[in-house]
């Protein structure tokens, strides 16, 4: 914004041919390549993402070449045959010869082209041969992973801060976060130089899961199967993003993949599994979900209405609005009379959802406890004050 | 090409266009409120049907006029059959985008999801198999039954074809000024047609009544009764058409070389008549 | 038809347009049909660009600034909608209506009552179009291509877009219908197919294309309303339907609908460079088979835009090699072009520089859609602005720059007055830098990971939005220069001659200018 900010602008348009150049010539160390003026695709981390990142240098070479000679054919022609120089115009008008050339030459380019780019596509389509697997479900707006060969699965979204910042007047400015909008809660973390596949697909609307280091993307399609490999080669943290359009959260359901050697990622997934160490909230709840059935004892309106709160702010506030006031399709929960009046339907809606929208079935992602929570919360909150209490037997009772 | 017979006739204003352009509107809007639940829309879809219906009759009416006061030369002629032309070949692209959707569920989605891409069948459908006909794997327990080429399909495809024949009659009796001959030519056909519809009618009731076969029977319900209906649809189109021209050949309107309304009608029914050919084919036989 | 014409030729002999608003409601005449046209375009071309300024403004830094993001996507939506269906689309039907009755020597389009229903439908699909914006829910969000299960999710837009696609779809249908009929009857006397203008025949084998994809269009979006109203299944695997079904149907209309969008471009730019050229267009024939090429590949090419759906490999080579196809026509075209100007004499008024940078601009554009034709890189590449950048290369440097050297070009012929040279090359020259400044650094952004379509942004990102946002604002400033030349150059101004252009050629260049309302009742001979 600043008139240093300005002239760096400006002149880097100028300069822009040449600091690609310098980009592809310099060949920038993955972890800067996410920086500021970063110009050109990374090389990535796996086998197959250099040999992407080689042919998009060679089509690039190719037709910059071409470019060059378009340009600088028509400005020789501007220059030279000017009538204010005294150009006298020739009558010719055709050429069989010439166009005879420029008709071959081009197809002899693209066919020269079209050899390794045959061989890229089909090395990325084989997915056959695979050391393990991992099931990718887009949701709006965040993903869930699952490990098919191991019991862990859980879910996946923008982290708290990139979320704070990211509101209107936000409590905290997006240049105060790190990795603004490229952070989740829970990573993807896998080993490295183990060849994974990915099965992709969706629950609601097509999403696409996109880490540039890995060298491709791949649409995650509701009811159908999308699948992809990759082969990390580098310990390290890539960042992707959701590339198809999703709806109004579309551009904050970032990707982020943790590449740990494989000792660590053994310990890593000993300790998902068994459960011990910190495991996170999500992955928590779906453990919880397959265990015993406890003694459930009734929870205060108070306790009720804090752990509504929370499920509110991380679940349902992105839909319906901090106030609850809603938005164009997200009906408003505030001063909505069904809500108010009606607990059998709202514990229904939440637990099952409805289908063919965008409110998706909570009642495999949370707890009694938590469904329990924010029942009562969108039934007293914001003025809706409808007195109930929603208790963790109801909600396991109406499962 | 050839401007041997004098000026072009250019219409001085036409008011019939702008005067429908309201109706389309209400149409449109009439329909989309409707959709959307509110009570307004039926009124102003009707009020906008018949804005349109006027405008039609009523453009149709000047045409019609200025064809018997004998306004049109070779030329203006030309113009209409290219128009006709290619609007029908509009129509054939308009039926295939369905075909298209036909033939994309039967050759890829429906293998798809039945087995020929493990992952989709295995994870997320159970791994059932499918074949057409489906419903598809989301709708496996319901009871359906697919509809068949026997016999009223068969027969309807008779009738097309027949009506077919009629109508080139009439048109060989045209060019020979048989009057009497072109009328019961093409009132044959609209006969035809008539009961072409009635019986596609009975179709349907008997596929939602007996069949349990509906609109919402996944790809195939969607399929069948998009394309049929669709094509039921342009029939009547058609044979109203050619009820006009019925009427206007008792009128007098045609000579054995100039009939190009009557020539026009004609194609579109043709061009029905392959439509259903095609769906015979694909809808009904395999 | 009749054998009693003899008299059909006095009904329109009053020269002098009727007086008043009837005149423009029920005009049957090209030109006043194709002055409709334009203006509406040229209307449609604000209405788009104060969208696009709403989302440069919103992607001036990162964060939250101006709009909510659903209300950020209803705005790229109809963007799109907008200046495809409403300003590009429409500006070259006008430009057809105007110039291909004058430019072949007919009196009059072949369909004038279609003429005037095919305009007057315009209006009346975007009326519906544009109210969604004021609707609860608001306006279509699920971007111009609209994918479902998305686009299912609108509020009570939903029907209303549909039903303003049908309506579009039919104006265009119609508009179309009635310049192929035109151009293949309308010919006066010697003025064969191959010697037909340019700009006649990218105009003959547009509405060919046209005629063939938007009922196509028109069917996919009926399907799309049927699965949200009326239970079918089409869109939905639990029904034995495919999401991604909807995105080949619609991108069988949606390819050729991108070369919808330029092939009458190159008509316009055939016909400006050898004026100012003074020289012969070269390779006229090739020209014609290079359109033709071009239209036919189109149909073949749409698998390209759906690279990272999970297509079968054979799909994924075939659809890229067919793409890469594309650039050897397209290329003849160029380099056509570049011998037209080699050994000529010439000179740079505004229409010529906006041809000029339409060539260099142009290629760029179909330089990095080369690119994006290669499978394997197009993963990288899909979904990220480096494809905003191409798109914008050819449609706003390329589509809309030759739009304004055609007005630039005939705007005399039409007012009868010079427009203002040196206001023209302001104009040329602002819109010239700014375009590459907003759209550039574009490709910078996508390689480096910004998809499309997000109203906001990581940090790494700020900069090249900024510089690209700043682009924005100067070339959409730049364009009320080209509003006020064009108001100016109506209201007067210096008096233009007939031929206008020392090396203009052309029936268009015989009649007086301005034109007067009827021309060739009597048909010229073309020798
Ligand atoms: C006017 C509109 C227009 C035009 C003319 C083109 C022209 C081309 N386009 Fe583009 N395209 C769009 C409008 C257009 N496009 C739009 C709107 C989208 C995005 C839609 C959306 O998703 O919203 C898109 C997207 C798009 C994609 C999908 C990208 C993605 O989403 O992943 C692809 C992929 O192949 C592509 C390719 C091409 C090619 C190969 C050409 C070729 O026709 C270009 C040919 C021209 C040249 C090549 C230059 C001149 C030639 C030479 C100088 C000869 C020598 C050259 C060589 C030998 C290479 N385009
Ligand atoms: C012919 C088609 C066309 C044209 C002409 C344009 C013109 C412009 N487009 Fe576009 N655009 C598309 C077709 C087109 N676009 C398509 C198909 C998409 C994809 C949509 C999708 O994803 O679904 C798209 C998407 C798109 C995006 C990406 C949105 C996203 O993915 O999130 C952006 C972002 O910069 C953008 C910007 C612009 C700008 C700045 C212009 C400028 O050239 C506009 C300049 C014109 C004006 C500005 C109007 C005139 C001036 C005034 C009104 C005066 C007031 C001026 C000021 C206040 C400064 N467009
Ligand atoms: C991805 C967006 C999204 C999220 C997240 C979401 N909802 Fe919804 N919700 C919707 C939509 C859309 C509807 C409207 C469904 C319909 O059309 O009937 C809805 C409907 C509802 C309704 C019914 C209101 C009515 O008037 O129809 C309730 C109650 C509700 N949501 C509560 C919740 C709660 C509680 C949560 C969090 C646990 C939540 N929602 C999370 C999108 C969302
Ligand atoms: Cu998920 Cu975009
Ligand atoms: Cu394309």
């Amino acid at each position: 914004m600043n008139l240093k900010m300005l002239t760096r602008a400006l002149s880097a348009v100028g300069g822009a041919g040449l600091l690609l150049f310098a980009a592809s010539a310099l060949a920038v160390p993955e972890s800067e390549w996410r920086r500021p003026w970063a110009l050109n695709l990374p090389q990535g981390v796996t086998s197959l993402s250099e040999q992407v990142y080689n042919l998009h240098m060679l089509v690039f070479w190719i037709v910059c070449i071409i470019g060059l000679i378009v340009f600088f054919g028509v400005f020789y022609s501007v220059w030279k045959f000017r009538k204010s120089v005294g150009a006298v115009p020739a009558q010719w008008h055709h050429s069989t010869t010439v166009e005879i050339i420029w008709t071959v030459i081009p197809f002899l380019i693209l066919l020269f082209i079209a050899i390794p780019a045959t061989q890229t596509m089909v090395k990325i389509d084989d997915t056959s041969d695979y050391d393990m697997t991992v099931k990718v479900t887009g949701y709006q707006w965040m993903w869930e992973y699952e490990y098919l060969d191991e019991d862990i699965s859980f879910f996946s979204r923008l982290d708290r801060d990139s979320d704070r910042a990211r509101q209107r007047n936000p409590e905290i400015r997006p240049q105060d976060v790190e990795h603004y909008l490229l952070n989740v809660d829970n990573p993807l973390v896998v080993p490295v130089n183990t060849r994974i596949r990915f099965l992709l697909t969706a629950n609601d609307v097509i999403h696409a899961w996109w880490v540039p280091e890995l060298g491709w993307k791949k649409d995650a399609i509701p009811g159908f199967i999308n699948e992809a490999w990759a082969e990390i080669r580098e310990p390290g943290v890539y960042r992707g993003q959701c590339a198809e359009l999703c709806g109004r959260d579309h551009g904050f359901m970032p990707i982020v993949v943790v590449a740990l050697e494989q000792d660590d990622y053994e310990a890593w997934v000993d300790e998902q599994v068994n459960g011990n160490g910190e495991a996170e909230e999500t992955a928590e709840v779906a453990d919880e979900d397959n265990g015993e059935v406890a003694e459930q004892e009734d929870m205060s309106m108070d306790e009720l209405m804090s752990v509504g709160e929370r499920v509110y702010g991380n679940q349902c506030l992105a839909c319906h609005q901090a106030e609850g006031q809603g938005m164009a399709t997200f009906p408003a929960l505030a001063g909505n009379d069904q809500v108010i009046e009606d607990r059998e339907w709202v514990k229904d809606v939440i637990i099952n959802g409805v289908s063919g929208t965008a409110m998706q079935a909570f009642g495999n992602r949370l707890n009694d406890e938590e469904i329990a929570g924010v029942v009562t919360y969108i039934m007293n909150a914001w003025g809706n004050d409808s007195g109930e209490e929603v208790q963790p037997a109801d909600i396991r009772a109406a499962r | 090409m050839s401007q041997a017979q004098g000026a072009y006739y250019v219409p001085h204003d036409s008011r019939w266009p702008v005067f429908g352009i309201p109706g389309m509107v209400l149409l449109a809007a009439g329909f989309s409120l409707y959709l959307n639940g509110g009570s307004w829309g039926m009124p102003l879809m009707v009020v906008g049907a018949i804005i349109t219906l006027i405008m039609t009759v009523m453009w149709f009416r000047d045409v019609v006029n200025e064809s018997v006061a004998g306004k049109y030369n070779t030329q203006v002629d030309a113009s209409f059959r290219q128009g006709m032309a290619w609007f029908i070949f509009s129509e054939v692209m308009f039926f295939g985008a369905f075909f298209g959707a036909l033939f994309y569920a039967r050759v890829f989605s429906i293998p798809w999801l039945g087995g020929d891409d493990p992952a989709t069948a295995r994870y997320l459908w159970d791994s059932v198999a499918l074949s057409w006909p489906t419903a598809g794997p989301g709708f496996l327990d319901l009871d359906y039954q697919a509809m068949g080429p026997l016999w009223l399909p068969t027969i309807n495809t008779l009738i097309l074809l027949t009506s077919g024949v009629t109508l080139t009659y009439a048109h060989h009796a045209m060019k020979e000024n048989h009057r009497n001959k072109v009328i019961a030519g093409l009132a044959a056909t609209v006969l035809l047609g008539f009961i072409f519809m009635c019986v596609q009618s009975y179709e349907y009731v008997h596929a939602y009544q007996d069949l349990n076969l509906r609109l919402d029977t996944g790809i195939y319900g969607s399929t069948f009764f998009m394309l049929t209906g669709f094509h039921g649809l342009h029939v009547t189109l058609g044979a109203v058409a050619l009820l006009v021209m019925l009427i206007r050949v008792i009128k007098g309107h045609f000579t054995a070389d100039d009939h190009f309304g009557f020539e026009a009608a004609a194609w579109y029914w043709h061009f029905v008549d392959v439509v259903w050919l095609g769906l015979f084919v694909f809808v009904y036989l395999i | 038809m009749s054998s009693t014409t003899h008299d059909a030729h006095h009904d329109h002999h009053d020269h002098a347009p009727p007086k008043g608003m009837t005149r423009w409601l029920f005009t049957t005449n090209h030109k006043d049909l194709g002055v409709l046209y334009m203006v509406f375009a040229l209307i449609m071309f604000f209405v788009g660009g104060a969208m696009a300024m709403v989302i440069r403004a919103e992607l001036f830094q990162p964060g939250l600034n101006l709009v909510d993001p659903h209300f950020f996507n209803q705005m790229t939506t109809m963007h799109a909608l907008v200046m495809i269906f409403g300003a590009v689309m429409p500006a070259f039907t006008g430009l057809a209506n105007w110039l291909i009755p004058v430019q072949i020597g007919a009196p009059d389009m072949a369909l004038p009552r279609v003429n005037n229903w095919a305009f007057w439908l315009l209006p009346a699909g975007f009326v519906l179009l544009l109210l969604t914006l004021f609707m609860p829910g608001g306006g279509p969000a699920g971007g111009w291509t609209m994918y479902p299960p998305l686009v299912l999710q609108l509020g009570d837009a939903f029907p209303f877009l549909i039903f303003a696609v049908h309506v579009l779809g039919i104006s265009s249908i119609m508009g179309s219908i009635n310049i192929v009929a035109t151009i293949l009857n309308m010919r006066a006397p010697g003025m064969t197919l191959m010697k037909m203008p340019l700009f006649v025949w990218a105009w003959l084998i547009t509405a060919f294309l046209i005629v063939a994809v938007m009922p196509v269009l028109a069917g996919a979006v009926t399907m799309l309303l049927t699965d949200q109203y009326f239970g079918t299944s089409f869109f939905s695997a639990a029904g034995g339907g495919d999401p991604v079904m909807f995105q080949h149907i619609f991108w069988f209309f949606g390819h050729p609908e991108v070369y919808i969008l330029i092939l009458p471009a190159f008509g316009i730019v055939s016909a400006i460079i050898p004026t100012f050229a003074r020289k012969p267009l070269f390779g006229y024939s090739s020209m014609v088979y290079a359109t033709a090429s071009i239209a036919f590949l189109s149909f073949i090419v749409w698998g390209h835009h759906m690279f990272s759906v999970g297509m079968p490999l054979a799909g994924q080579l075939f659809f890229m090699y067919a793409t890469m196809l594309v650039a050897v026509p397209t290329g003849v075209k160029i380099f056509n072009w570049m011998a037209t100007m080699w050994q000529g004499s010439m000179t740079f008024e505004t229409p010529m520089l906006f041809a000029i940078a339409f060539v260099i601009l142009f290629t760029i554009g179909g330089l990095s859609g080369v690119m994006l034709a290669l499978a394997p890189v197009d993963l990288q590449y899909h979904d990220t602005y480096f494809v905003v950048a191409h798109f914008h290369y050819v449609l706003v440097s390329g589509a809309i720059f030759s739009i304004m050297a055609g007005v630039y070009y005939w705007l005399p012929k039409w007012t009868g007055h010079m427009y203002d040279e040196r206001l023209g090359k302001w104009h040329f020259w602002l819109s010239m830098v700014s375009v590459n400044v907003l759209f550039f650094p574009q490709h910078f952004l996508g390689l480096a990971g910004m998809p499309r379509r997000i109203p906001d942004y990581a940090l790494q990102f700020a900069e090249f939005n900024m510089i690209s946002s700043i682009g924005g604002f100067a070339f959409g400033l730049s364009q009320l220069i080209f509003l006020w030349v064009i108001i100016k150059c109506v209201r007067g101004g210096e008096k233009a001659s007939d031929q206008v252009w020392e090396g203009a050629k052309g029936l268009e260049w015989t009649l007086p200018s301005p034109a007067p309302y009827h021309t060739f009742e009597t048909p010229p001979v073309v020798k």
